[in-house]
């Protein structure tokens, strides 16, 4: 209940590399969730499981170089104070 | 800088108009004015003297120096150009110039929002007045979202949530800040979800995010007057104004976000069939549902 702004960062840094991790080959196309899969139509409507998956896959190529970073900064912060 | 020889004029005024300054070259040019003329700036370095004795308040004396005027002039022109670049660097990441627009509120415009909080039933145009593609500053429509209600209902609803922890004996100076952090997570969650939604459905709207912020801050008021209630009258008196704002906030929510994630056709209550209209539908009801959900969540610890 209690929520910090602390704790909606590392909810925020965990969730983000949830979705960094999703891989493209082995995963997502296995289940339908391909990048290829969700451009089906071109009208003005991409619904809803196309825009879902566009987001999916632009928060992987987006936030890959940043998470490297973060990640490893809250690495150092981890191991310094626990 | 120009402040300096207001200063020193004014000084001057109590001193007799014969005693010549030093490093003046002006004095009274009639011996009838009782006041020496410093409208025209003439004597701009012209030091003023508390003592009659000339060394007794040399300090107003480094004003006169040339050296300490440029030092003056160099460091406030440095000043001015950090403010400007912070104010340039600032604007990237907030935009100021559009919050000014959500601060342009006056009492009559704050009193007849609440009161449409209050009780949303009676009024029945929602629709948002523009003057030439953008929306007119609140001042002078009330349906247009601002950022004032919101702010002060959240700074309220921290002092009224330390107060009734202070009624129970569970309060301590951390508890103030506990709880700002706490509810300030849960509109950043609330605010997300909301604009996650949205771009699911891909909705053309023209809802910011400050807007949603907005939106999302106008439940404050209702959750402060249940905990008020709560203190006041006990846990009836939560309940009862509790569940009056809940609708309040249910009703005001759907029909301000009706008119503008919907289309234009099915706002003004035409059966419009298709699956995508049917989705923003629900997506305004889960919307206006979550957050009587929220002010329940929010205050219910606080009233026992």
């Amino acid at each position: 209940m209690a929520f910090t702004l602390y704790a909606l960062i590392q909810t925020a840094i965990l969730f983000t590399n949830a979705i960094a991790v999703l891989h493209e080959e082995r995963f997502l196309s296995k289940i339908g969730w391909g990048a290829e899969q969700g451009v089906g139509g071109f009208g003005d409507d991409p619904g809803i499981k196309a825009q879902l998956l566009n987001l999916i896959r632009s928060v992987r190529t987006v936030m890959r170089v940043p998470l490297i970073a973060v990640n490893s900064v809250c690495i150092v912060l981890l191991l310094l104070f626990g | 800088m120009m402040e300096y020889p207001n200063q020193s004029g004014f000084r001057q005024r109590k001193l007799l108009p014969q005693v010549r300054m030093r490093g003046s070259a002006m004095e009274p040019s009639d011996p009838t004015q009782l006041f020496d003329d410093t409208s025209s700036g003439v004597n701009k370095h012209e030091p003023g003297r508390v003592g009659k004795s000339p060394d007794v308040f040399s300090g107003q004396n480094l004003l006169s120096d040339p050296m300490s005027n440029l030092a003056m002039a160099y460091g406030s022109s440095l000043a001015s150009h950090g403010k400007e670049m912070m104010d340039k660097n600032l604007d990237r990441f907030i935009p100021i110039s559009k919050l000014k627009y959500y601060f342009a509120v006056d009492t009559v415009y704050v009193g007849k929002k609440l009161g449409l909080l209050v009780f949303p039933y009676m009024h029945d145009n929602w629709e948002v007045n523009y003057q030439q593609d953008t929306p007119v500053a609140p001042r002078f429509d009330i349906n247009a979202p601002d950022l004032y209600i919101p702010v002060m209902g959240f700074i309220t609803y921290v002092l009224v949530a330390g107060l009734a922890l202070g009624t129970q004996n569970r309060f301590s100076p951390e508890i103030l800040g506990i709880q700002a952090s706490s509810a300030l997570v849960w509109l950043i969650i609330e605010v997300l979800a909301v604009l996650l939604s949205l771009y699911l459905v891909t909705v053309n709207t023209d809802l910011t995010t400050i807007d949603l912020v907005a939106f999302s801050g106008y439940k404050y008021v209702g959750m402060i007057v249940g905990v008020v209630a709560g203190l006041l009258f006990g846990r009836t008196g939560y309940y009862l104004a509790l569940l009056w704002f809940c609708a309040s906030i249910f009703v005001f929510t759907i029909r301000t976000l009706r008119l503008k994630i919907l289309s234009e056709a099915a706002a003004e209550g035409r059966l419009v069939r298709g699956t995508k209209n049917q989705l923003r539908m629900y997506l305004t009801m889960a919307i206006a549902a979550a957050q009587p959900v929220f002010m329940y969540w929010l205050t219910f610890h606080l009233v026992r």
